[in-house]
């Protein structure tokens, strides 16, 4: 009868529901970010990339290390480390990806998770699977007291930052001079290429710029989690489910269902926290059925 | 002469234990069949599923609970292993195949995951102590399970069924037309195939048969776990796929092999296997597309153009 | 072509046949005694085991001389990689055609239990270390089995019953979606009752969850003194530092961890770990004899040891002094000297192995120490106090083990 509680709510469970949607508003943002730059590199790439979720990972330890062996803290490695992930980003494209663009599709997913394997066993092998450490910034130690919520001060800068970085990316791509070449380049390389713009190195920025959007969000999540190499993977499947639910077409769609889902999933855990693992993807199931090409999706 | 090479197979199967462990080899046979399942679908209906660990683990653990709590015996269990699975399959397939391509993949890919979870969190699995010991149990009331050299051998006639199925299925008018889907669809489609349904069916078949595998891998080691419905598993067979070649009638055996020789003598090497997995996916995708089977396949058409060539000057 | 194919198919089992684990032509019973190390050496529990715990029994080995009923004592490893089918599959072998005599360590308890299933059928001894269930000495109990180091029901036990008797008298679990977490939360709600205190609530978390603050923001609703933390690895770390975030530690409510390590502090950092409270078998730096001993384990493994590490050697040692003794590998007459002869050594202080083959010895309650008060790498823990042997463990009738005569 256990299911019966979602339909009554008891009285304790609607105090907590501002402080659970503020939650599930705070994971939303990680899906958002991580859903956006799967988006980004499906975009102009038409490769689903697996190893984004070992890209997430890689940020973190990337901070870690940048912290525990250089002594570079945390405000320098937000910029560092989407750079140098996104650079070993740009090398992958170079030395693998660029090879299976004539190739049907479901080889980039192939090689991206032959990738994502070789990457996780290495990780496991340098730091092994317990995780690492990476403490609270001095700064942000501390929160607020709203009333409904104590809100850590990171928490709160992690909307803050995603908000700032979605919509960055948005008006990158849809209202910049870049952004209408890559858009061009998605609906008709050959043409653009013939404008005078270099496709290939438009396609190897995009994917490195995808994979910093990964890294970005794993330096983010650093502070509050376990720093485990098993970290991107158990992250990276529900991800795919959110974009199969808002729709890999658009940019916009993809950050809305990231911030969407993370909220269904805060209600979950309150009202029936045995389901939180599975509700985004009995949801995904349901919009299978209702809208196949999902909330935002373009049939493609 | 055309089944000659299939004797030979079958010749050495036969002899196989005598000289390797059998428990290794029947763990290899039902690894061989659920990745001949999973070619059923990926290679010849164009269909690449990311969760197919789903059904080889379902039925499994119907099998070990039917058998060891309700002292099933194992045709039984399998039986209903097999079932269980299949009607999963029926369930996948009708909201997989709403999708193609790389939304397909991650669809069955979020589906299986979200099996798992239920596997971990249902009460009857044991979580991940999972279900031990599970007997091996009487076949048909007679023949003891329990030496394992007859646990090979049964598990070797199971291989055989599941091989012929698949066999007649891909060159069955049936087999044709999921070849011509996958080839073109809205070519199929404008002739008037449903398509639909031919892309269902094979995914029940291929679920079933993976059942089929599943069920008696849980026999063979006695235990219903965990493992089997993780993503872990999903991946592995892809790789053994991928390996003997992809759309190849013998390709998944031989993959499924050099896989499982693959685990069981790296194992020490531990996290190394997940890199060295990784590196043969990449050089699989990047160079070797054909898989050993079809690279196989082409030598020789090359070695006979060459023949001909020198025959008739 | 296809006919190619089907050769190539012979060709390829042929290579695996030729590769696959040798013939199965052994060598005769009477061999050098051989033990089995299966461990976990990349995984997740790697710096609990795995490698250290293969130093361990080599040590363990030297000290007794190397040398067993006149032959060198060998030593196999294995990597049950997480996975029960592995890891029986590796034991089958090692069994059928390596001719190993007893298994040790074998971290993960999934792994665990099916091995001890193979054990039972070929009559092997099993000497567990690593794992924690307690259905290992309970209803899947054998005749050959040891549980060496620990178990769930002890920890939750002793972390639990100190807890209440401080004062933290009211509790709210955390706990692992799956068999796992409610055994230990069922274990722990037992002892907090018995002790006078009461359970106000729980809820259920998904394994592996990277966020654990909607769960602990229901557990600071409840108003209990103490949010105890019914789950295991990355989710344990992950409620810890969430719940030092969002200030549940520095508002008064305090954390108990059921099956918390030293490496999953050494993961967390003493800054968000101080404070909290858990048992454990071993601690290096408890007397002069587990330094001296944690002094050549360093030296050979890099850290300190985990009492998992440091119970794979007592193990060891135990069963080949048995072996020694008895002048046979007899499976059942090592067991029973092993059963006689008190347990001794520099972690274990008149140890024994009961019928139902848990080995009753001394737990320690600790307390993570703050960075300030921690003087060296791996100087975590203070001692709070001792549980003796008989208080930390399942009393024997109440474990459900058949192998126990109803008295």
């Amino acid at each position: 009868m256990s299911w019966l509680h979602m339909l009554v709510p008891s009285a304790s469970q609607l105090a907590q529901m501002p402080a659970q949607l503020l939650i599930g508003l705070i994971n939303g943002s990680f899906y958002a970010m991580l859903s956006l730059g799967l988006a980004v590199i499906f975009g102009l790439l038409n490769i689903v990339n697996f190893s984004h979720g070992a890209q997430y990972m890689m940020g973190a330890f990337v901070a870690y290390t940048l912290l525990n062996v250089l002594g570079v803290g945390y405000w320098p490695s937000l910029l560092l480390v989407p750079i140098l992930v996104g650079i070993v980003g740009m090398l992958i494209e170079r030395i693998f990806l660029r090879w299976i663009y004539r190739l049907d599709p479901l080889y980039g997913l192939l090689l991206t998770f032959g990738l994502t394997l070789i990457i996780e066993g290495l990780f496991r092998q340098g730091f092994n699977s317990s995780g690492v450490p990476y403490g609270m910034p001095p700064e942000f130690r501390g929160g607020i007291n709203l009333g409904f919520i104590f809100l850590p001060y990171y928490r709160a800068w992690v909307i803050v930052a995603s908000i700032i970085v979605c919509l960055g990316v948005w008006f990158l791509i849809e209202r910049t001079r870049l952004g209408a070449y890559l858009r061009a380049a998605t609906e008709n390389p050959a043409l653009v290429q013939a404008f005078g713009i270099n496709v290939p190195r438009l396609i190897t920025l995009t994917y490195g710029f995808g994979v910093a959007l990964a890294a970005f969000a794993g330096v983010m999540a650093a502070p509050m989690q376990n720093v485990s190499p098993l970290m991107g993977s158990n992250i990276i499947i529900v991800v795919f489910a959110v974009v199969v639910i808002g729709g890999m077409g658009s940019i916009l769609g993809s950050i809305v269902s990231g911030f969407l889902l993370g909220l269904v999933e805060g209600l979950t855990k309150v009202f029936y926290p045995e389901a939180a693992s599975t509700a985004i993807f009995a949801i995904m199931a349901i919009v299978l059925l209702l809208k196949p090409a999902g909330l935002f999706g373009k049939a493609r | 002469m055309k089944q000659l090479p299939f004797l030979i197979m079958l010749a050495a199967l036969l002899v196989a234990p005598f000289v390797v462990y059998p428990l290794f080899l029947a763990n290899a046979l039902c690894l061989a069949l659920f990745a001949c399942a999973f070619n059923l679908l990926a290679g010849y209906s164009g269909l690449l599923s990311f969760g197919h660990s789903a059904f080889l683990g379902t039925a499994g653990y119907i099998t070990a609970y039917t058998t060891k709590s309700w002292g099933y015996p194992p045709e039984l269990a399998i039986l209903l292993g097999v079932a269980a699975s299949s009607l999963l399959g029926a369930l996948f397939g009708f909201l997989a195949i709403r999708r193609q391509g790389l939304y397909f993949a991650m669809v069955t890919l979020a589906l299986a995951q979200m099996v798992y979870f239920v596997c971990l969190q249902a009460p009857f699995t044991g979580g991940e102590n999972g279900i031990q010991p599970v007997p091996r149990g009487h076949l048909f009331g007679v023949i003891d399970l329990s030496p394992n050299m007859t646990m090979y051998y049964f598990a070797l006639g199971i291989f055989l069924i599941g091989y012929g199925i698949i066999y007649r299925t891909i060159h069955s008018p049936y087999g044709r037309v999921l070849k011509a889907i996958s080839e073109n669809e809205p070519r199929a489609v404008s002739l008037g195939y449903r398509v639909d349904q031919y892309k269902l069916l094979a995914f029940v078949l291929s679920a079933g048969l993976s059942g089929l595998a599943g069920s008696t891998k849980v026999l063979v080691y006695q235990l219903g776990s965990l493992a089997d419905v993780s993503f872990g598993t999903s991946g592995e067979v892809l790789l053994m796929v991928l390996i003997g070649g992809l759309g190849t009638v013998m390709g998944p055996v031989i993959g499924a092999f050099i896989v499982a020789t693959m685990v069981n003598y790296l194992a020490q090497y531990g996290s190394w296997v997940t890199v060295i997995q990784g590196v043969i996916f990449v050089v699989c995708v990047l160079i070797f597309r054909r898989g050993v089977a079809g690279e196989a396949m082409a030598l020789a058409r090359r070695w006979r153009l060459r023949a001909g060539a020198v025959a008739k000057p | 072509m296809k006919i190619k194919a089907l050769m190539a198919t012979a060709v390829g089992i042929g290579l695996a046949v030729a590769f696959a684990p040798n013939g199965v032509f052994a060598q005769s019973n009477d061999g050098p005694v051989k033990i089995g190390v299966l461990s976990d050496m990349s995984g997740l529990y790697a710096d609990l085991g795995g490698p250290g715990s293969v130093e361990a029994a080599k040590m363990a080995i030297e000290d007794i001389g190397g040398k067993v009923l006149g032959k060198p004592v060998e030593i196999v490893t294995g990597d049950h990689q997480n996975k029960p089918d592995v890891g029986a599959n590796i034991t089958r072998q090692w069994f059928d055609v390596d001719k190993v005599d007893a298994i040790t360590d074998v971290p993960n308890s999934g792994v665990a239990l099916a091995v001890n299933e193979v054990g039972r059928e070929k009559n092997k001894i099993m000497l567990f270390s690593g794992p924690a269930a307690s259905d290992l000495t309970g209803e899947k109990c054998s005749p050959t089995t040891a549980h060496w180091t620990y178990d769930t029901y002890a920890l939750a036990n002793g972390t639990g019953a100190a807890v209440v008797k401080s004062g933290g008298n009211t509790w709210f679990f955390l706990t692992a979606d799956y068999a796992f977490g409610a055994a230990l939360e069922r274990d722990t709600t037992n002892v907090v009752k018995a002790n006078g205190g009461t359970v106000v609530g729980s809820v259920r978390t998904p394994l592996n969850a990277p966020d654990f603050s909607s769960f602990l923001l229901q557990a600071q609703a409840s108003k209990a003194k103490i949010i105890g933390l019914a789950n295991a690895g990355g989710d344990t770390i992950n409620s810890i530092k969430q719940a030092s975030e969002f200030g549940i530690t520095s508002s008064g409510q305090k954390l108990a961890g059921l099956l918390v390590f030293i490496t999953d502090v050494n993961s967390i950092g003493l800054q968000t770990a101080q404070g909290l409270q858990l048992t454990e078998a071993f601690y290096w730096d408890q007397t002069d004899e587990t330094r001296a001993f944690s002094k050549k384990f360093l030296e050979r493994v890099k850290h300190q040891p985990s009492m998992v590490q440091a119970g794979v050697y007592s193990a060891v040692r135990h069963y080949l002094k048995a072996v020694e003794a008895v002048g046979s590998k007899d499976s059942a007459k090592v067991m029973a000297k092993m059963r006689e002869t008190p347990i001794n050594d520099f972690m274990t202080k008149n140890g024994k192995l009961r019928e139902d083959g848990r080995v009753v010895r001394d737990m320690y309650l600790f307390e993570v120490k703050a960075p300030k008060d921690s003087k060296a790498p791996w100087d975590y823990y203070k001692q709070i106090q001792t549980i003796p042997g008989e208080q930390a463990f399942r009393p024997m009738d109440q474990g459900g083990c058949p192998l126990v005569k109803k008295g």
